[in-house]
This record gives C-alpha cells, sequence and structure tokens, in this order.
C-alpha cells in the first residue's frame, strides 16, 4: 500500500479509537452520579415507584456495557436520549428529546463559528505571515504587543469592552444577540455582529501568534538560506520553496484554532445570550441535566477530535517523504 | 562557540609553544551568590518584565493583607443595591448591595489563591507522572501517554463542564478537576523535556556509575528541566485562572457568597447597558475582568523574559 | 589535470575577488561582537582558496561575505568585497541576486538540509539558470545530466527525478556540487561540503568536486577544518584564528614550512606516534558477541582482546558497530550471544546485575564533553561524586582527591567551583578525564574522545591520555574513525565493518600492507597531509582498471 494512504488510513483509526474511548469516558459520567439523583432530578416528593420508573428508563437496572452498547447504537441513530428536565415527581413527564433541544441550537452555534473563523483565518494568517516576513520590524512589534494582551485576557472582557463600546456607548450593533429560526441572513449577520468580533479578536490573536512562529521556523531552514544564495527572488524563495512545505504548519495552526474556537463560543454565547449549543450547555450543568451534558460534550469531542485529525492528514498528504517514498 | 574562546585572544602566545590547558579560558568567574545573581539580572530587566514583577508583587500583598486592606467585611451587605461610585463605596456596591472594592480585594484573594492551589496539585500530578513515564519509557510510558492522548482529545472546557455537572461546583471539586485536566499539559511538557535530559551522556553516565533512580531524578534531571518548568508553571497558572474565572463567570464555578473575579462580572454585567448614563456604573462589571486580564498579562511579561534569558543561557553552553 | 596542480597555471590570470579589510559582526548575549576582524582576501580566475581554521574562527561567516551574504543576526561593518569590478558591501540586494546563482554560487555543508524537501532534484539543480535566463529550460536539464555524469554519480539520466530524501549523503552532496556549477560561475564557495560523510564516501566527492573545478577552471573557496582534504583542493591555503588571519601562502609552502606555531600547532597531531609495545596479559576479553536494536543485528560474532595497560584502538565508519561494542562492554546493551570476561570472570551481562566494584573497574569517557557533564554541577561535584560513590570519601579527604585529579590532568584547584558551561572544550573533556580517574579504573573505553575537539586540543588530550596510561597503567579501549588518532594512541587495532572485526593485530602490523579489502579501502580514503595525495589514489585506481 501507497505509506500516505497507509499513514492516513492508519491516523483515522486512530481518530475513531480516540472517539471511542471518549465516547466512554462521557459514558461513565452518568455511573459517577451520587446515588440519590434520581431524587435531585424528580424533586423530594418524588414516590419510590416514580423514581425506581425513572432508573429503569436510564436502564441502571441493566449491566454498564449492555447500555453503552444501547446507547452508541441510539447515538449514531440520531437518538441522544431524554432530557432531565420537565420531570416531575408526579411521575408527569414533560421532558423533550435531547436531539430536539440540540439541532436547532447546533445550528446556531455553527452560524457563529463559521462567521469567525471566515473573518479571523485569512486575517490572523495575513497577518502572521507578514510579520514573520518583516520580523523585527516595528509593524512586528506592534502586533505581538496587542496579541500577546489580548491572548492574556478572558473572552469574557474582550466581550464587554465590546459592548460598552460598540453598544453602549455608541449603539451601532445590539449588545444581545437575539435569533430566532426565522431571522433572516443579514438580520442575523448584524445581531451576532459583536460576538463574532469577540470571537475573531481572541482567536486572530492566538493564530497569528502560531502562523508567525510557524513561517520563521521556516524560513531559517538551510534550503531557504541556499534559495536564496541561488539568486532565487524573493517572491519565488516564497512561493516555491516556503509555501510548499507551510502547508502542514498551517493546517496545524487553522484546525489548532478552529477547535479553539468551538470551545470559545462557550463563554461567548452566555455573555450575548446567544441561544447556541454553549449556552445550552452551560444551563444544562447548572440544572445537572446529565443527557444534555453529555450529548453537548460529545458534539464538542468530536468536532475537536475531527478537526485535529484533518490538520494531520494535511500534514500526511502534503509531506513529500511519504508522497514520494524511496 | 563560546564567547570567552575569542575575548580571550591568546592562550598560547606566538613565542612560547608550551600549551597550557589551564590557561584555555583564562578568566575566572566570581561565584555570586544567588540572590546577587538574581538583583543583577534584575537590573538588567526589560520593563515590561519589571512591569509584570511589581504587578504580580503587588497582587500578592492584596491577596495576603485583603482582611486588613478591605474597608468592609467579604459578605457585608449595604441598604443600596447597584449603588453608584461614592467616598463610601469607591467602585459603589453590587446587585444585592456589597461593597464592590471590599469584593475586588477578597476576589484576589479566592481566585488567585485557587488557581495557585490547582496549578500547584497539577505539577505535583502531571510533572511527577511525566518524569516517570520519561525515566520508565517501558508500557507505563506508553500506557499513560496514550491516556494523556485521550484525555486532550476533549477540550478541556467542555470537559471541566462534563464533569462539574456530575460533581457539583464546589471549590475541592473544581481544584480537583482542573488540576487533573491540567496535568496532561504539564505531564505532556515534563516528559518532552525529561526525555530530552534523559538521553544525555551524563544520565548515562550516572547509570554506568551505578546510581539509583532517586539520584538520577533528583540530581541529574531535576536541575536541568527546571527552567522549562518554571516558564510554565507561570503560562499554567495563567491557563487555570482563565479557566476558573470562566466557570465562575458561566456561573459554574466558585458559588456566591465567596467573592470571586469572575462571578462579579456575571453579577454586574447588566450595568453595561447604562454606560450613556453613567459611565462609572458601567465599568463596575469591566473592573474584575481587567484585574483578571491585567494579571495574566503580567505573568506573561514575566514569563517572556524569563524564558528569554534562561534560553540565552542555553546557547552559551 | 594533475599538472594544473602542481604548477599554478598560467591561464589563471585576473583578479576575480578582492575583498580588503573585511569586518563582520555577530549578534549573541545580547551585544554584538566581532566576528571577522579585518581579514584580505584575493583570488584570481581559476584559482582554489583553502580557507582553514578551527571551530568560531569565523571562516563560515568570511565565506559567505564573499558573495555579499551576511546571516541573519550577523552584518558586514567594514571594508570592500570586490567581486570583477562590482562592490558587493554596497550592492543593492537585487544586484546581487542577480550574481548569486549566476556568477558565484555555494555549496553548503549539510546537503540533506539544503535542498528542499518538496521539491525534484533536476528542477533544484537548473532553477538558477532558467531563473537568470541563462538557459531555457530544456538545454537546462540536459546539461544538468551532463553535469551529474561527470560528477560520477550512478544513473545520470534519472538521479534528477528523484526526491532529495531519496538518494545518499555523498550522492546529493554531488547534485549540490552540479546545482552550484550549472551556471558555470566564475566563484564557487565550498563550505565544509564533506564534513557530514564518512571517509569512503568523502574521497569520492573530493575527487568530483576537484575534478568539475578544474575542468572549468572555476576560482573556489572551499572552506574546511581539516588541513588534509584542504592540501587535496586548494593552490593556496590561509589560515584563520578568532576572525584574524595567521598566514597565508601556496599549498606546498604551507605544508612543508608553516611560519607560524599556530599553525604548526595544527599540524601536530599528525606527528604525534606512540611506538607500539605488545602485551598478552590480558585484561577485557570480549568473545563472540552477537548483539541487536530491537531486531536490527549490528554485531556479528565480535571478538576482541584488550591487554592490560595497553591501548586497542576500534576503527570503522559509521554504522560499523564500534559504539555497540562499547554499549555491550559496560552492559547497557545485552548481547544476543557470547560474553565478556573481565580478568577471567564473565561480566553479568546487564548493568543492573553488576556489582560496584566491576562498574567502578571500568569506566567510560565519551565523545561530546558538553553533554557527557551535567550542567547544573560544578566541576568539584562532577569529579567528587566518584570518590563519595565509589571510595566513601567526603569532606576534606574529598576535597583533596579533587585537587590532586585536577592537577594530574593539568588543570588546578581554581576550577573547582566553576560549571561545564564556563570552560573550553578541551578543559571539558580534561574533567571527563578526571571523572573518570576518580573511580581508579582498570579499563577505560574512550568513544570517539577527540573527535569533537579541534586540532591542537585534540593533541594535548591524546598527550595526556598517554602520560595517565604509563603512570596509572590503565587499559584504553578507543573507539575512532581517525586513522591519525590511531597512530598517535594505539598499541593494537580491531578494524570493524558493518558489525563484524575484519582484522585485529598489532598497529604495525594492521597499518602496513598486505590488506584485506575493507581495510585497504578505508587507509586508502583517509586523506594525507600531501597535495598528490588524491591525484596520486586516482592515478593508482586507474591503473588497476
Amino acid at each position: 500500500m501507497h505509506p500516505v494512504l497507509a499513514t492516513v488510513l492508519q491516523r483515522l483509526g486512530l481518530g475513531l479509537l480516540t472517539l471511542f474511548v471518549v465516547s466512554i469516558i462521557i459514558f461513565s459520567s452518568i455511573e459517577l452520579l451520587p446515588g440519590d439523583f434520581g431524587e435531585a432530578v424528580l424533586g423530594q416528593a418524588a414516590t419510590e415507584d416514580t423514581v425506581a420508573a425513572f432508573r429503569k428508563e436510564l436502564g441502571l437496572d441493566q449491566p454498564a456495557w449492555k447500555r453503552y452498547i444501547d446507547w452508541v447504537a441510539a447515538v449514531a441513530q440520531g437518538d441522544l436520549g431524554t432530557s432531565f428536565s420537565g420531570r416531575s415527581s408526579s411521575g408527569v413527564d414533560r421532558s423533550r428529546e435531547v436531539i430536539e433541544l440540540i439541532a436547532p441550537r447546533l445550528e446556531n452555534t455553527l452560524f457563529l463559528a463559521a462567521y469567525a473563523a471566515l473573518i479571523s483565518v485569512p486575517l490572523a494568517l495575513f497577518l502572521g505571515i507578514t510579520a514573520a516576513l518583516y520580523r523585527n520590524s516595528i509593524y512586528d512589534r506592534a502586533v505581538n504587543a496587542a496579541t500577546l494582551t489580548t491572548i492574556s485576557t478572558p473572552e469574557f472582557f474582550v466581550a464587554y469592552i465590546l459592548i460598552l463600546l460598540l453598544a453602549s456607548l455608541n449603539p451601532i450593533f445590539p449588545s444581545l444577540a437575539n435569533i430566532t429560526m426565522d431571522t433572516p441572513f443579514l438580520e442575523r449577520v448584524y445581531r451576532t455582529a459583536l460576538p463574532a468580533l469577540t470571537l475573531t479578536l481572541v482567536i486572530v490573536a492566538h493564530m497569528m501568534r502560531m502562523t508567525r512562529a510557524a513561517i520563521i521556523n521556516l524560513l531559517a531552514s538551510p534550503y531557504i538560506e541556499m534559495a536564496r544564495l541561488k539568486g532565487v527572488s524573493r517572491s519565488k524563495v516564497i512561493l516555491k520553496h516556503a509555501l510548499p512545505n507551510a502547508w502542514a504548519p498551517i493546517a496545524t495552526v487553522i484546525a489548532f484554532n478552529l477547535a479553539y474556537l468551538v470551545v470559545g463560543v462557550v463563554v461567548v454565547e452566555v455573555v450575548f445570550v446567544y441561544p447556541g449549543i454553549g449556552q445550552l450547555m452551560v444551563d444544562a450543568v447548572t440544572t445537572r441535566d446529565i443527557p444534555v451534558v453529555q450529548a453537548c460534550a460529545l458534539i464538542f469531542a468530536a468536532t475537536y477530535i475531527i478537526l485535529n485529525l484533518i490538520a494531520d492528514i494535511i500534514g500526511i498528504i502534503t509531506n513529500p517523504r511519504l508522497l514520494h517514498p524511496r | 562557540m563560546t564567547q570567552a574562546n575569542q575575548d580571550k585572544d591568546d592562550f598560547i602566545s606566538p613565542e612560547a609553544e608550551s600549551y597550557s590547558a589551564a590557561a584555555e579560558v583564562g578568566f575566572v568567574r566570581k561565584r555570586r551568590t544567588r540572590f546577587e545573581r538574581g538583583w543583577i539580572e534584575l537590573k538588567k530587566a526589560p520593563l515590561s518584565a519589571l512591569f509584570g514583577l511589581t504587578v504580580i508583587c503587588i497582587y500578592m500583598f492584596i491577596a495576603l493583607f485583603a482582611p486588613i486592606i478591605a474597608p468592609y467585611g467579604e459578605a457585608d451587605v449595604f441598604p443600596t443595591p447597584y449603588g453608584p461610585w461614592s467616598p463610601e463605596h469607591w467602585f459603589g456596591t453590587d446587585q444585592i448591595g456589597r461593597d464592590v472594592w471590599t469584593r475586588l480585594i477578597y476576589g484576589a484573594r479566592n481566585t488567585m489563591g485557587i488557581a495557585l492551589v490547582t496549578t500547584l496539585l497539577s505539577f505535583i500530578i502531571g510533572g511527577g507522572l511525566g518524569l516517570v513515564a520519561a525515566i520508565n519509557r517501558s508500557w507505563l510510558d506508553q500506557f499513560l501517554s496514550r491516556a494523556v492522548d485521550v484525555l486532550m482529545a476533549i477540550p478541556s472546557l467542555i470537559f471541566a463542564l462534563m464533569l462539574l455537572s456530575i460533581f457539583g461546583s464546589t471549590v475541592s471539586s473544581l481544584i480537583v478537576i482542573i488540576a487533573v485536566l491540567d496535568s496532561t499539559r504539564v505531564f505532556r511538557l515534563t516528559r518532552s523535556v525529561a526525555v530530552n535530559v534523559v538521553v544525555m551522556d551524563y544520565v548515562e553516565a550516572a547509570r554506568l556509575r551505578g546510581e539509583g533512580i532517586g539520584w538520577i531524578m533528583r540530581r541529574e534531571i531535576l536541575p536541568n528541566i527546571m527552567p522549562p518548568l518554571v516558564a510554565e508553571f507561570g503560562l499554567r497558572f495563567c491557563f487555570v485562572f482563565l479557566t476558573i474565572a470562566a466557570l465562575s463567570f458561566l456561573g459554574v464555578g466558585i458559588q456566591p457568597p465567596t467573592a470571586d473575579w469572575g462571578s462579579m462580572v456575571r453579577e454586574n454585567a447588566s450595568l453595561i447597558q447604562f454606560a450613556q448614563y453613567d459611565l462609572t456604573a458601567a465599568l463596575t462589571p469591566l473592573l474584575p475582568a481587567a484585574a483578571i486580564a491585567l494579571l495574566t498579562v503580567a505573568v506573561n511579561f514575566v514569563v517572556d523574559w524569563f524564558l528569554h534569558k534562561t534560553s540565552g543561557l542555553r546557547d552559551e553552553h | 589535470m594533475n599538472t594544473e596542480n602542481e604548477n599554478p597555471p598560467s591561464r589563471k590570470g585576473d583578479l576575480i575577488l578582492e575583498m580588503r579589510n573585511v569586518h563582520i559582526d555577530g549578534f549573541s548575549d545580547e551585544r554584538w561582537h566581532e566576528i571577522v576582524k579585518g581579514v584580505d582576501l584575493t583570488l584570481k580566475r581559476g584559482e582554489v582558496l583553502g580557507l582553514i581554521g578551527e571551530s568560531g574562527a569565523g571562516k563560515s561567516t568570511l565565506g559567505l561575505a564573499a558573495m555579499g551574504f551576511a546571516r541573519p543576526g550577523c552584518k558586514i561593518t567594514g571594508g570592500s568585497i570586490m567581486f570583477d569590478g562590482i562592490d558587493l558591501v554596497k550592492a543593492s540586494e537585487d544586484e546581487k541576486r542577480r550574481l548569486w546563482g549566476s556568477r558565484i554560487a555555494y555549496v553548503a555543508q549539510s546537503a540533506a538540509a539544503a535542498f528542499n524537501p518538496a521539491h525534484r532534484l533536476v528542477e533544484q539543480t537548473v532553477e538558477s539558470t532558467i531563473d537568470h535566463g541563462i538557459q531555457g529550460e530544456e538545454a537546462a536539464m540536459k546539461d544538468a545530466v551532463e553535469l551529474y555524469r561527470s560528477l560520477q554519480l550512478p544513473n545520470p539520466e534519472e538521479i534528477g527525478f528523484r526526491y532529495p530524501h531519496q538518494v545518499s549523503g555523498g550522492q546529493l552532496q554531488r547534485v549540490m556540487t552540479a546545482m552550484a556549477m550549472s551556471a558555470r560561475p566564475d566563484l564557487i564557495i565550498f563550505d565544509e561540503p564533506t564534513t557530514a560523510l564518512d571517509v569512503t564516501t568523502q574521497v569520492e566527492v573530493l575527487k568530483a568536486m576537484r575534478d568539475i573545478v578544474d575542468k572549468y577552471d572555476t576560482a573556489a573557496i572551499y572552506i574546511t577544518h581539516d588541513l588534509a582534504v584542504v592540501a587535496q583542493m586548494a593552490d593556496k591555503i590561509k589560515v584563520l584564528r578568532y576572525g584574524e588571519e595567521v598566514e597565508e601562502a601556496p599549498t606546498r609552502q604551507m605544508l612543508e614550512k608553516p611560519e607560524q606555531p599556530y599553525t604548526r600547532s595544527l599540524w601536530a597531531v599528525r606527528s604525534l606516534e606512540k611506538p607500539e609495545d605488545i602485551s598478552d596479559d590480558i585484561i577485557l576479553s570480549i568473545r563472540h558477541v552477537d548483539a541487536a536494536y530491537s531486531d536490527v543485528k549490528v554485531l556479528h560474532d565480535v571478538s576482541i582482546n584488550l591487554p592490560r595497560g595497553r591501548t586497542v584502538a576500534v576503527v570503522g565508519e559509521s554504522g560499523s558497530g564500534k559504539s555497540t561494542t562499547a554499549r555491550v562492554i559496560t552492559g547497557l546493551l545485552p548481547p544476543l550471544a557470547g560474553e565478556v570476561t573481565f580478568k577471567g570472570t564473565p561480566l553479568p551481562s546487564r548493568l543492573k546485575d553488576r556489582t560496584k566494584e566491576q562498574l567502578q573497574k571500568i569506566q567510560m569517557i565519551y565523545q561530546m564533553a558538553d553533554t557527557a557533564m551535567n550542567p547544573r554541577q560544578t566541576v568539584e561535584v562532577i569529579i567528587g561524586r566518584p570518590l563519595t560513590f565509589y571510595l566513601g570519601l567526603s569532606g576534606r579527604a574529598r576535597e583533596k582527591r579533587v585537587i590532586e585529579l585536577l592537577e594530574m590532568i593539568e588543570l588546578d584547584e581554581s576550577f573547582m567551583d566553576r560549571l561545564p558551561g564556563e570552560l573550553s572544550g578541551g578543559q571539558k573533556q580534561r574533567i571527563c578525564i578526571a571523572r573518570a580517574l576518580a573511580a581508579e579504573p582498570e579499563i577505560i573505553i574512550c568513544d570517539e574522545v577527540t573527535s569533537a575537539l579541534d586540532q591542537i586540543v585534540q593533541e594535548g588530550i591524546l598527550k595526556l591520555l598517554l602520560r595517565l596510561q604509563k603512570e596509572l597503567n590503565i587499559s584504553y579501549l578507543f573507539i575512532t574513525h581517525d586513522i591519525a588518532t590511531v597512530r598517535a594512541i594505539s598499541d593494537e587495532i580491531v578494524v570493524m565493518f558493518q558489525g563484524k572485526v575484519i582484522e585485529q593485530g598489532p598497529k604495525t602490523e594492521v597499518l602496513e600492507p598486505p590488506y584485506p579489502e575493507y581495510t585497504e579501502l578505508l587507509l586508502s580514503s583517509v586523506p594525507e597531509m600531501d597535495p598528490d595525495w588524491l591525484s596520486n589514489l586516482t592515478e593508482l585506481e586507474q591503473a588497476a582498471k
């Protein structure tokens, strides 16, 4: 088999394995719950019967491995279980399917993340590459100092400063990102401008620094010096000699930051009361609505793993050593 | 390239052909105490590092002497909620009428204290296991490394949220959960740095001498991995500090009535809406956020300087 | 070709490069230091200048400056560099770029790192000629094949279509020479081009380089630290030290009567020779040892005897198994088969199972003294630890003994509280020797102990080792790839090749014919301090064919 294919398949297998172990960890979280959580969910007045029925519904009367298989099978079919909230001690069950809760919010989150990524990735790459090319210039120093400060700042601080400046003092954008299913596209873009801008600022800072470091590292290679000493023009040194070797580090930087973005949305969604999956997860954590937490965690983890996997694979398929084996 | 060689131009004078090994590096450096060396470095430190150090010292002072500095008690409630900035309440009062300045001071103590304990714990766990894995390099190393890979595949904020939903948001579970999650990063760093040291000939020389694992760990490896670990401690502290602040901000971290910067931002966030009527009130929720940002920036500056110094030291060798 | 080398040929005429009072600064430890302190250099068309010096002499920096190039962190601060009437110090980047790759070319030390991994070799070979508009693509490709052929690369038609990682180091170095030659430049800078290669590969590359430089009558600056190599390549030699010129002279004159004591000291190690002394009193014996790293077998039936108070030199190229043999003796790598006996009793194969006394009696000195000493321990701790560990010394007694040991290695007590970073390369290796001596061993394994050191320091270390052997009757197992070192120190020689012992015997026997095939190749590949050596070798080879 071609080494590229072999390595890619190996990485895919490893990714699947990781996902498998992660799913076990997430699944076992329910095992770790204290014994009386039935009462906690259903309320103090719950009868023994309703608690028992609840436990049976969760399958706690069955061995763990069987429940795990059932759970994975259900998740694979898009059934993420039933929320704990909406239940009561009387046994009346007004709870909703987790998938119903998550689906629209996931869409919102992806919208916000894509919005931020579309602005931040090109911007960060541009800033990073130019800072690397003109390193130690005033431009480089300024960009560096600005990004170091941004990195050290909590997301919510950035968010509130933006609210203060762009919503409160100068009411340009709305401070709350209220959107519903029927909000038209342009209206959405306008209403989510501040959360997207917050995420962009944070991501650009991280990404720009990583890009800069990766490019500088690359430009220090002896083959770049050799190309210069062969009289190759500056633009050609970058395009022909640096770029083909830069895909792997750049892909890693992008994937890392998109993964970071996925997590960053949690705080930003809460600040702007944006109806996304992060906000949902935080609410579920507060109310200890375990099925929802599990589902959200699984989605976040899977996104994270897949993004890193993609970066890995880009690194592999652009590696000349693997592309052209001996 | 040793600079000393270049500065000391002639260890063989043109006349005398006799060669003296002792004269190769002719200068004898005066050995200074640790304190003296520290002072000299400090005098040469860049402005950003000095600024960082000053900020850290002030924060530590405030944290240590919070009860003396704070004008009121941590949980004292006054009659006017959301009171304006005034001589009695420098930064006004919060949503249930507690003095914001007092809570900022106590917040320094709580937020920094918890972050520090968490970071220490994560270094004890991650650093210890990382060292063992680096020396052992067998199934144990394999097992730990794979386990850490998997744990790191889940974003730590998400993982923390999940675990907090199970164990509840108490200070102790917060510390343990974040310390364990963070220790994976410490493990990776310690292991990768230590692996580079373990393969050094001087470690092999110690093994050939018959030294035990204890001596090798304490005397041969640890002193040589300290600089990156110390720098990492600063960075991990910032990260932990920001994570705890974020969790508190999300309402699942440090719980009231304990004063804490993250939750203070959340509690007073709505004041921002009134910026056009009363700018000072709108700044109230930003104060704790700024306090967090200032500390992390300060620590980052110091770590930057430290990394620069220690990597410079390595060049010399 | 031979004649051209012997008398400076008449057609070498006009000045092509003239450097006057060149100063170059480098940035380290947060300040600028002068690396090159006012050096003059002139080169005529078709002339080859050997630039020789030890590490830190500024020879590479000066070589690059001849192109008007300074690495990041360096800057040319003064003087003039005239290349064929163009001042490279004042020239703009664009002007210099037009010269680079067309009229001045560069051959770097590590070919593996200097080729872009993403492009085929031939694309990189022809890049500058096409870019500079010297040749069209088709002509350039054809020419590249011709150059590959004249550099004696295997499959010249096909090799260019490979990627850098697909060919060996020696071949890469020749492809890089072809790349430099592609535009038929007036001047080539060779920056230690064979340092990373094994001796047997080095000879091939040297031949190829010299022939092609001769063929096209190119002027060249050949930078190296190896005198014997430069003697083959250069018409004249310039010796640099600490960024200043020591002396310059035509090659023969320089080799026969160097004027400066420093230059003479560079020669010294090659004149060192220990009188052979054979003994049958075997102290350490390696018997029929097979060894492997995981499942790759690296030693095949290796047997070596080490007599008491004598030196056995183990010679071979990288990958010959000589260092692995040392690992088997020390117990770091338990052998698959065979045994190691010390004074007639077998040593446990694993380090863990050996007694403290067994460990004490066999000590080891490493190639890189830098990494052999803990950078955070003072000299006193480094030498004192074996004293405490094996002999139980402490306090004043230990201190006294440390001073004694320092005096044995020609240092003094002022070194007690220095850290390794505050020592020179030679001093570091001396401290390592003292650490080995502290254990009061009967055998010391020396693994390439002088190969990382500058020539002048090598001599000092070898003399010290010889003196200590006489005084303390220690046996050395001396691992090296350098024949001059072997002559200087050994009584007996073991030649290793691909994990097998090819030959073992007294020094004079091994170094005299008749040789086994590999020994002959190895010995004949080692450059000698004779400007005719390479030419004679080539003639011999052709005669043999």
